[in-house]
């Protein structure tokens, strides 16, 4: 680890003045970014700790959404008894993520920003285009089991690790964010989070200086909700697969249904081809089959993970048939 | 949190190490310390307090061997840094009891047999104490059939889930989880 | 007291985190940190290495590399085991794997330590690396002993025309991976020079070895060497001998004149400690339609480093465990350029087991028998390759009582065949055999004039409970009550033992001391007889009895502490030991060995494959046990070991590159709280005369013998999909599940 120089921040603008020094990075839980820095793979050389702002509460909106402050610890947001009653999938996915120990440590903020645990990425002596643009991706050709099988490039074939972020997706979710300007703006989710293309080290739209200040979750979409995460230990452990899950259902019919993926690509997975094949059809296998097919139509396996595609079809079935048959 | 120039503390005559003096309170008693930045609180407990009862067991959140209790929370010490926790209360394994008087859930871990070779021990027992805690909090867990309940009922699968943080090499699981309930159920 | 679930006595000091481990310990003084620089290539030469900028940042005091490090003693390998050589760091610009040292850097503070480590510059000439074990397989040679000194090769009968003329004939290949010990506690050493002795606090099961080993690698006499072991965070094998980390911080703390520790990250720990070589097992099984064996052979090839051969024992339980007229064993080695194989727990009886175990259940299901039943079957009446007898042989037994404990009879006949909700659940056995070994151990007790008893011996506790069952054994063997009894352990200035490892520790130490106590009641009987102020004195001896602290003979008595007080103001001490079991006669007349049964039930997802274990029983038979809940939990913690076998662990090497891949905790997985359901050990009454004096034999590795197959056999009843590749991981199980269902 280098040394650097550390400051602890008061409030949110003093927070993003001091971030736009040279080589600064914002601290919060530290459960990724010290683990990181032990291994000398982010080598910030000022650290600004935001962990003490007032962004901790959970707030009702008007509209009947939340707004989940950036620092608020995983624990807290899992549960928050809002959150557990109207968006359960979030809930499920916080508590099935890390320890509790890691999620009473963990920030939303920082979750939404947790890097990829593929190994290659860890090990600095290994080529890593995400870590050192343009060294090229040992993950290719290399021990790839946890890699991606949908959305992958040439340069990167790394995963995202977080669970909470899947659930946000399927919830679709605004990202608040604070530049040095002072200036706030929204980002959906979906759009935060970038593929990995030939510029994998960039992941987010995040800007330099930038700072997320909460997560807003607009009005529980209807229907049930359920996340459902694939792993080969019992617990703590970052999935292989996972599904979150809305389905509404009008007497056998599925009148709306919300899906993504976790552990298949470079951001959570938002499928909008299994969207389309299950809006306004059947609630039964072979529809939840016929959406399974379409959301891995283009998945492409790397070798030791091609696994996950027929993996990912038979959790995102098994989930779609618990959610729809309990709406 | 103050700084101070204090120059190399080596005999090297490079860049000097900015050292930050923090405050806060381990197990009961106001500490003042000393750091480089860089040093984890599991560092500053075992290197600089000599609490080495707070162990090491993987340096990077993986094993759980280091959990101590930050303001009543349990967290991994090896991933936060100690200047990150001036004025908060930490309590470790020292703490909890000592040989001579050993708090409920050591006796437990003692009476059930909850450890063989003991490094991982006081980070289980760490986490016992925050997790019985989190559980009296109402708070679901992935074990918890229905999160949206607003209480939970501590059965051995919770006990388990809870603590999957907590790796044990020597596999004394079935033991922990025992002590645990004990505790729970305010045997001993 | 033997015999009897005493609480650990070394328990308040752990759980209240006072237990002092090597890298703990203060009395020293501020030690100075070091951090190891490992190569970043598999095979190959240094061409360049630059530490000046390493050694300008702040609070280095040193950086070593095999520039400037000093000569050391060579590894030797006329001497027998590979623990007690000599084991040289930086000794040269050759890169023999991937990880292997550098450089040593030492600073003030560990920040600096590792910061500083991040600017030594290495440039490397690549070589020619064999790092794929599928692609060097066939590139094998015969070793001239496997581990502990067996053969290499058994044959006995007529194995090819046996099994030709088989009823039923299994042939199948099973493969197990690399594993690792990993034990908790990191490896790690701290030394302090003292004049011209060095103080080594090191975590590792044979002090013996260690002190030897570093006493030959810098070319000391092992006496000004002391080794201090108080604590050991696990072991598992790992520790048996010293590691680069010990050479390396005594190699700093002399040349500085400072006291220095090391401990390796966990992610060093993958490619420096050595680890279980993975192996190809082809198992061969003819049985008659009646399910008795006509032939076995079990034939394995593994890796091995080239320069440090090991050679696991993979094959050596198969020349025991059931009768067959025609048999076969066999091991191989194909070199590859990796860290060493070593002992992890259990070696060879826990790979080995994990195959056999399972072309057992494979012939079980082509015959239609219950595998309880093929295994009572197949019992021999003597070790059918020694042609000796067994000591204590209760293998059915544990078959019997074990399935009948666990509700056997309910096991699914046909594979597949029973749902309960998302699970498809099954049911697996396995069998359980384990030689029992003995080693030379002494050990040194005293009484003290204020009655107290102080055992002194070298031996260690690794979680293994010596400090335990050794106050069992003396308030036995002096008739004291627990707390009158003192167990001082792990220092080279002590008797020296064999240490802890094979599960000999228990039973060698044990012996050792009861024959000192009862060295000890002699001397004591003495005195007492010879003291005219003695109630004693005169009485005849043979009739003593040594209970409550004191000594009575028909009806007088008095307090031990007074004779010792009296004839011994300085406290009196004897010495008892152990010998070489090649020196003695029962472990050549008798096949001594412990024995189980592993029962498991499994459950799999139908849709994903997950595999979750539901519960686990085992039972066992171990001769005496001296306590039955330290001895339990040890049992306890195999059997999960054998989950995690069959289930999780894996160590992947990248074969482009040499390195372990998914070197941490969070990707090589072992398993968790949330793996493991209810499990329980049984253990049956026994005493094995011929293993020792107190009728004990060990129990660390038994219970992980066997118990993957188990549990793998269990997942084959619940799914009829048979994984031969272990771990059984998703992937290997989800192609043969069935299609979806509503």
């Amino acid at each position: 680890m280098r040394p650097f120089t550390y400051e602890r921040a008061t409030d949110a603008q003093t927070a993003v003045a001091a971030v736009s020094r040279p080589g600064a990075k914002f601290i919060s839980g530290g459960t990724n970014l010290l683990d990181l820095m032990k291994l000398d793979i982010e080598q910030p050389s000022h650290l600004v700790d935001i962990s003490r702002l007032p962004l901790r509460d959970i707030e009702e909106l008007p509209d009947g959404g939340l707004r989940i402050g950036a620092q608020a610890a995983n624990s807290d947001v899992a549960a928050d008894a809002r959150v557990r009653t109207r968006y359960p999938v979030l809930s499920e996915a916080l508590v099935a993520g890390a320890s509790g120990q890691l999620r009473n440590m963990a920030s939303t903020g920082g979750n939404l920003l947790q890097r990829t645990r593929c190994p290659y990425f860890y090990d600095t002596a290994a080529d890593c285009n995400k870590r050192d643009p343009g060294s090229g991706c040992s993950a290719i050709g290399g021990f790839n089991r946890i890699h991606a099988i949908l959305g992958a490039s040439e340069s990167c074939i790394a995963t995202n690790p977080s669970d909470m972020a899947v659930a946000m997706t399927v919830l679709g979710a605004e990202i608040e964010l604070l530049d040095a300007d002072q200036a706030v703006r929204r980002v959906a989710i979906t759009d935060f989070y970038r593929l990995p293309g030939d510029t994998p080290h960039i992941e987010t739209v995040l800007r330099p200086g930038e700072m997320i200040t909460s997560v807003v979750l607009p009005p529980p979409p209807p229907g049930r909700q359920k996340y459902r995460k694939v792993r080969d230990r019992a617990s703590y452990e970052f999935a292989l697969v996972s599904v979150a899950a809305v389905v509404s259902t009008d007497q056998g019919t599925i009148s709306e249904a919300r899906v993504a993926f976790g552990g298949v690509a470079h951001k959570p997975w938002r499928s909008v081809e299994a969207e389309a094949a299950l809006t306004g059809r059947p609630a039964t296998m072979d529809t939840y089959r016929a959406a399974a097919e379409a959301a891995m139509r283009d998945a492409v396996g790397q070798g030791h993970n091609d696994f996950k595609i027929e993996l990912a079809k038979r959790t995102l079935c098994r989930t779609l048939a618990q959610v729809a048959r309990a709406s | 949190m103050s700084d101070s120039d204090t120059g190399a503390m080596g005999r090297s005559q490079g860049e000097t190490v900015r050292l930050s003096t923090i405050r806060l309170s381990v197990n009961d008693q106001a500490r003042q310390l000393e750091v480089d930045p860089r040093t984890s609180l599991l560092d500053a407990l075992r290197e600089h307090l000599r609490l080495s009862g707070t162990k090491k067991g993987c340096d990077h959140g993986q094993c759980g061997a280091c959990t101590v209790l930050v303001n009543g929370r349990r967290v991994n010490s090896c991933l936060t840094l100690a200047v990150m926790h001036e004025d908060d209360e930490i309590v470790t394994i020292e703490g909890l009891g000592d040989p001579e008087d050993l708090h409920a859930m050591q006796r437990a871990f003692v009476e059930r047999d909850g450890f063989q070779c003991g490094y991982c021990t006081p980070g289980q027992i760490c986490s016992a104490v925050g997790m019985l805690a989190e559980v009296e909090a109402g708070w679901p867990s992935h074990a918890t059939a229905d999160v949206s309940a607003p209480q939970v009922a501590l059965s051995d699968e919770e006990i388990r889930e809870r603590m999957s943080g907590n790796i044990c090499r020597c596999a004394a699981y079935p033991n922990i989880v025992a002590a645990i309930r004990d505790t729970a159920q305010g045997g001993l | 007291m033997i015999g009897q679930p005493l609480n650990r006595v070394d328990g308040p000091s752990k759980v209240a985190g006072r237990a002092p481990y090597a890298y703990e310990q203060w009395e020293a003084g501020q030690p100075l940190y070091g951090f190891i620089v490992g190569a970043t290539i598999g095979k190959g030469r240094i061409t360049r290495i630059d530490t000046e900028s390493a050694e300008r940042a702040p609070g280095v005091h040193m950086v070593m590399t095999h520039l400037n490090a000093p000569a050391q003693g060579p590894r030797d390998e006329s001497i027998p085991f590979e623990y007690w050589r000599a084991q040289p760091v930086l000794t040269g610009p050759d890169i023999h794997h991937y990880g292997e040292p550098v450089a040593l850097v030492v600073a003030t503070a560990l920040e600096q330590a590792r910061a500083a480590a991040d600017l030594v510059e290495v440039e490397y000439t690549r070589g020619r690396g064999r790092f794929n074990f599928a692609e060097q397989e066939d590139e094998v040679y015969i070793p001239k002993v496997v581990n502990a000194g067996l053969p290499t090769d058994t044959a006995v009968g007529d194995f090819d025309a046996g099994f030709d003329s088989a009823d039923v004939r299994i042939d199948q290949y099973y493969t197990t991976p690399y594993e690792f010990s990993m034990p908790m506690e990191p490896h790690a050493c701290l030394v302090e020079p003292r004049d011209e002795d060095l103080v080594v606090y090191v975590s590792c099961q044979i002090v013996d070895a260690a002190q030897t080993s570093i006493a030959s690698t810098l070319g000391l006499d092992p006496a000004r060497v002391h080794v201090v072991t108080p604590f050991v965070g696990g072991g598992f094998g790992s520790k048996l001998g010293i590691h680069s980390e010990t050479i390396l911080a005594a190699l700093a703390a002399r040349a500085l004149r400072r006291p220095v520790k090391i401990a390796m990250t966990r992610q060093q720990i993958f490619q420096l400690v050595g680890m279980r070589p993975t192996s190809s097992q082809r198992v061969r099984l003819g049985a008659g339609e009646d399910g008795r064996l006509a032939a076995i052979a079990h034939d394995v090839t593994m890796h091995t480093n080239p320069d440090v051969e090991y050679a696991e024992q993979t094959a050596a339980t198969t020349r025991s465990l059931y009768a067959a007229p025609h048999r076969l064993t066999s091991h191989r080695l194909a070199p590859l350029d990796l860290p060493r194989g070593t002992d992890v727990r259990a070696p060879g009886e826990a790979p080995g087991m994990l195959a056999v175990e399972s072309a057992m259940d494979e012939l079980a299901h082509t015959l239609d028998m219950d595998p309880v039943e093929l295994r009572i079957r197949n019992e021999p009446t003597v070790d059918p390759e020694r042609d000796v007898p067994y000591s204590d042989r209760h293998l059915v037994e544990c078959l019997r009582e074990g399935a009948r404990r666990f509700g056997w009879e309910h096991r699914p006949a046909a594979p597949a065949s029973v749902r309960d909700g998302r699970w498809l659940v099954g049911y697996g056995m396995s069998a359980a055999i384990r030689g029992h070994f003995q080693g030379p151990t002494a050990a040194r007790v005293r009484l003290e004039a204020d009655g107290t008893a102080v055992v002194e011996t070298d031996m260690t506790d690794l979680g293994t409970g010596t400090y335990t069952v050794l106050t069992q054994v003396v308030a036995d063997g002096l008739g004291l009550s627990p707390d009158r009894v003192r167990i001082e352990l792990g220092r080279s200035d002590f008797p020296s033992s064999w240490g802890s490892g094979g599960s000999w520790g228990a039973t060698n130490s044990c012996t050792a001391v009861h024959r000192a106590c009862l060295a000890l009641r002699e001397k004591v009987l003495v005195a007492a007889g010879g003291d005219t102020r003695s109630p004693l004195h005169g009485l005849d001896p043979a009739d003593a009895v040594f209970s409550d602290g004191n000594v009575g003979i028909g009806g007088a008595s008095e307090a031990v502490s007074e004779i010792v007080a009296r004839n011994h103001p300085e406290g009196v001490e004897a010495e008892g030991g152990t010998r070489f079991m090649g020196d003695d006669p029962n472990y050549t007349a008798y096949s001594i060995n412990t024995y189980g049964a592993h029962f498991a039930e499994v459950g799999v997802d139908a849709d994903t494959a997950e595999i979750r274990l539901r519960r686990m029983l085992g039972v066992f038979s171990v001769g005496r046990v001296f306590n039955p809940k330290t001895a339990r939990s040890q049992l306890i913690g195999g059997m999960i070991w054998g989950v995690g076998a069959a289930l999780e662990e894996e160590a992947v090497v990248d074969p482009r590159s040499g390195a372990f891949v998914n070197c941490d905790f969070a990707q090589y997985l072992v398993p968790v709280h949330a793996d493991v359901p209810d499990i329980d050990a049984v253990i049956l009454d026994g005493f094995d005369d011929k293993a020792n004096v107190l009728g004990a034999k060990g129990v660390g590795e038994l219970g992980i013998c066997g118990a993957g197959a188990a549990v793998a056999n269990a997942v084959f009843n619940a799914t009829g999909v048979r994984v031969r590749d272990f771990p059984i991981t998703i992937e290997k199980v989800l192609p043969g599940l069935p299609l979806l269902e509503a």
